[in-house]
């Protein structure tokens, strides 16, 4: 997929390698990068998963590799979970309501 | 060309500091280990009349207090004795960006424009940082927020995107890390980069800023109630709402009304932990922040804490996750408030002290959030089934923090347990000569640590004695 020049992207970078993780780390995450991601428009055109530079609300001028195009919003009220029903209904009889 | 590198950055820590702060904390140091903290609060901060222009000038504050006369009810048919006092909370989620944060960061918001900071920084992954955002917007001020929010896999917790979100709504950049402890190196590196102002939770101008809360409740009290709460409770998690609040009802006269903290129990969690990160229904107001900070304040962003909550603290409560969440549910079915569960925290623990108390006794609780997608009790539980935590009803005693959250079978066995404050303050004792690498102190520096760990000299002195022994 192609990002155009202008549009909202969001890129990612590796801060730090594994082993270069600060020494109190614990091991499991040790094993892993520190990562960080940043939004911001594209400053060219660019593919995901290649290097691209954006310009951040801010107008911060940050390069790393482009992960999404127009990326969303998708947190939500997750799935239904039934305890919560329970829970209602036993303290609404425990007052006679 | 600087050197960009971890051991670089770090290195210049003090330099970044005092650019971004504006104080410069050695005017504060007094002999050793200990420094002028009041003068700190003084001199850096501003006086409460000064706090109220600046919060009311931008809408923050003033928030409504609501009695709760249905949790009451229920904590009165479950209290042993039958009795418990009335129970209040007052509804921070009014405030412009969802919580009591707004106040903090209508202070150092103000702060940086009067300075002339182009911009404002801050890291956290909590409400703060929308608070920060929604003022920076009210100023005319650039804002970046730096989050730690996935894990390795990139998988968020849902109420920290919730909080990217509002952060965003409001015209923030919000820059996002994996799980891991050196946010701080990147924090560091962008405040010299951008040369903005640097919005920590615990400087003094944001510690005064929550003080209003305090002298608002016990103002509102007197009104009403022609007397001061017996407690107010406080949801503890780095400590300045413990240590404002506290220091906002001392000077408003409140002095006899007792300051009461409470967290989640998350022991046994590693909060640098990649696997255990989305392991946890609370990103908050739990026992990862809360005793570590209680105990050693000066972890924070600043060389010196404005947020010392031991110096305040008359009792440390702590509950359980599936405790929180059934509160959160029995405040909307039984009050139709929905409000989020972290700020929940202190309300299941006053549900609880609310039952030791008298019926004409009264307990604040001194803050609501907003909710809503991804920092809701629904998304919560869910997010916790779909990372394999087990969700069941039972004694909440037996919740494993990471491998359970059960959900009490019954109010009844909603509890409190004590955090013994005598070990906190031996802890903050051997945390502060440790950190300075030093064994004996002086009679000054004894006086110091009385005063921060609200005890008394001959307590510091015993505990001296035992740790060389």
């Amino acid at each position: 997929m192609q990002g155009k020049k202008g549009q909202w992207v969001q890129i990612h970078n590796i801060v730090l390698q594994p082993a270069d993780r600060a020494p109190q780390v614990p091991d499991d995450t040790k094993q892993t990068p520190l990562v960080m991601w940043v939004k911001g428009y594209l400053n060219a055109d660019a593919e995901v998963n290649k290097e691209c530079e954006i310009t951040t609300v801010t107008g911060r001028t940050v390069k790393g590799i482009l992960d999404e195009v127009e990326p969303s919003y998708s947190h939500d009220f997750g799935k239904y979970v039934p305890e919560l029903d329970i829970i209602r209904d036993q303290v609404r009889k425990a007052l006679g309501v | 060309m600087k050197d960009m590198s971890y051991a670089g950055v770090m290195s210049r820590r003090n330099e970044i500091m005092k650019q971004s702060i504006g104080i410069d904390y050695s005017d504060f140091e007094t002999a050793g280990i200990s420094f002028d903290y009041e003068k700190m609060m003084r001199e850096a901060g501003y006086t409460l009349e000064e706090i109220v222009k600046i919060q009311t000038d931008v809408s923050v504050g003033n928030t409504p207090i609501i009695e709760l006369p249905n949790i009451t009810a229920l904590a009165r048919k479950v209290s042993k004795t039958g009795q418990a006092a009335r129970i209040f909370i007052k509804d921070e989620a009014c405030n412009p960006s969802g919580s009591f944060k707004a106040r903090r960061a209508a202070n150092a918001v103000y702060h940086a424009k009067k300075l002339g900071y182009k911009g404002v920084l801050t890291a956290t992954s909590g409400n703060y940082g929308a608070a920060v955002a929604s003022q920076a917007a009210k100023h005319g001020l650039k804002c970046i927020v730096v989050q730690e929010c996935y894990d390795s896999k990139k998988v968020g917790q849902p109420e920290i995107l919730e909080k990217q979100r509002a952060c965003e709504a409001m015209g923030a950049e919000v820059v996002q890390l994996s799980v891991g402890p050196e946010l701080f190196y990147t924090f560091l590196a962008l405040l010299e980069e951008t040369g903005y102002f640097n919005a920590s939770l615990y400087t003094p101008f944001g510690i005064a800023g929550v003080e209003t809360l305090g002298a608002e409740i016990a103002a509102q009290f007197m009104e009403k109630h022609k007397r001061h709460p017996d407690v107010v409770l406080v949801t503890h998690a780095g400590g300045g709402n413990v240590t404002g609040t506290a220091r906002g009802l001392i000077k408003a006269g409140a002095t006899n009304t007792q300051v009461v903290g409470a967290s989640v129990d998350l022991s046994g969690l590693h909060m640098a932990s990649d696997q255990a990160f989305n392991r946890k229904s609370f990103t908050t107001g739990h026992t990862g922040f809360g005793i570590p900070f209680a105990t050693l304040p000066d972890r924070s962003d600043v060389p010196r804490n404005a947020a010392r909550s031991l110096r305040y603290l008359d009792r440390y409560l702590l509950v359980k996750q599936g405790e929180v969440f059934y509160m959160t549910e029995a405040l909307s079915a039984l009050e139709g408030l929905e409000r989020g569960p972290a700020g929940n925290t202190s309300l299941t623990a006053a549900f609880v002290l609310a039952q030791e108390m008298k019926n004409d006794e009264m307990i604040v609780v001194q803050e609501t959030e907003y909710t809503g997608a991804g920092k809701h009790q629904m998304p919560q539980l869910s997010f916790a089934k779909k990372n394999g935590i087990e969700i069941k009803f039972g004694d909440p005693e037996t919740e494993v923090p990471g491998t359970n959250i059960v959900i009490p079978d019954d109010p009844s066995k909603i509890k409190i347990r004590d955090f013994d404050l005598d070990r906190a303050r031996k802890s903050c004792i051997k945390n502060s000569l440790a950190a300075a690498g030093v064994k004996e102190v002086s009679d000054a520096e004894i006086k110091y640590l009385a005063e921060e760990t609200k005890s008394s000299e001959d307590f510091v002195k015993e505990a001296i004695k035992s740790l060389q022994a």
